[in-house]
């Protein structure tokens, strides 16, 4: 029987390849998000920022901080799960990913329901892929800051998935 | 007040918002329910690496923040709001390097609901890069 990959060669590899899908989007740069990744699982962060908020009164987050902050983590719990099946595929097992850039999923449409004022808190997402075959993807999200129980703010999406075999 | 003076008033108004600032938000022009907004192309905002699109979330953000200020100019004198749902059909990649604007009416008031619709154009076509529908909180100032 073969001998399982050393735990730290797995995890160097998983997180390299997500951080290549991360740091490729100026826009996840520009708003700072982080990705936490436990096994496939990715839970996205939004560290706060006074930049983010959009009224100053209150203060509460930007809606359009939100919006952006919950299709993001939608992207790229798509992307990653694209880049995982190739990653973990029995023929590629144990190799590094190639090097080109993961070819990301359009958004069609994006629906955000505003539950409750985002607070001045960093604020966490996880989203899940309803249903993800050759050509669309529904993507259901969720967003939270203190208590996981008291969403601020969900959303769905639909998304059109990258060709497989253009590279 | 006279349109120029609000014009200026709602510009800083948005301006003063930290993330349209960041996003480089601007003001175009206010009339009556009707409010449209510019924003400038920029390389960080840019959500597709390999093609140089922007990022949905960049055009969702400009479409709110116009949507809002409709609800905000609009007549019946709304002093707050929120959004409480806003989808978006994005029609299009928006051309790479064309600014975006977004033109957001608010074309219908409840006592606690605004109702509005809005449109993102790159000046390519005919076609918009996206489309908006959206419901919005209203506060009104109680009467005396």
């Amino acid at each position: 029987m073969k001998r399982p990959e050393p735990v730290q060669v797995v995890k160097e590899r998983r997180d390299k390849a997500l951080r290549r899908l991360v740091e490729a989007v100026p826009y996840v740069q520009f708003m700072g998000i982080e990705f936490e990744r436990h096994g496939d699982e990715l839970t996205a962060v939004l560290p706060y920022r006074e930049s983010l908020i959009g009224n100053p009164m209150l203060p509460a987050l930007h809606g359009g901080a939100t919006a952006s902050f919950l299709e993001i983590s939608a992207i790229i719990e798509l992307s990653w799960q694209l880049l995982w099946e190739e990653m973990e595929s029995p023929e590629n097992k144990g190799l590094p990913v190639g090097d080109h850039l993961p070819r990301m999923p359009k958004t069609i449409d994006f629906t955000v329901d505003y539950l409750r004022a985002g607070l001045p808190r960093d604020a966490y997402a996880r989203a899940r892929v309803n249903r993800s075959g050759r050509r669309y993807a529904s993507v259901h999200v969720e967003g939270w800051q203190d208590n996981r129980s008291r969403l601020f703010a969900q959303a769905t999406g639909h998304f059109l998935m990258p060709e497989r075999d253009a590279r | 007040m006279d349109d120029a003076r609000k014009l200026k008033i709602a510009g800083q108004f948005v301006s003063a918002l930290p993330f349209s600032r960041a996003l480089g938000l601007e003001l175009v022009s206010l009339e009556g329910n009707v409010c449209e907004m510019w924003m400038p192309y920029r390389e960080e905002l840019v959500g597709q690496p390999d093609t140089g699109v922007i990022a949905g979330g960049a055009v969702s953000a400009l479409m709110d923040t116009c949507c809002g200020t409709a609800v905000l100019i609009h007549p019946e004198a709304v002093t707050g709001t929120a959004t409480l749902d806003l989808r978006i059909d994005y029609m299009r990649p928006a051309t790479v390097g064309k600014d975006i604007i977004a033109r957001a009416e608010c074309y219908h008031v409840t006592q606690s609901v605004a109702f509005v619709r809005a449109t993102a154009h790159d000046g390519e076509g005919e076609t918009p890069v996206a489309t908006v529908a959206a419901t919005f909180s209203v506060e009104r100032r109680m009467p005396r």
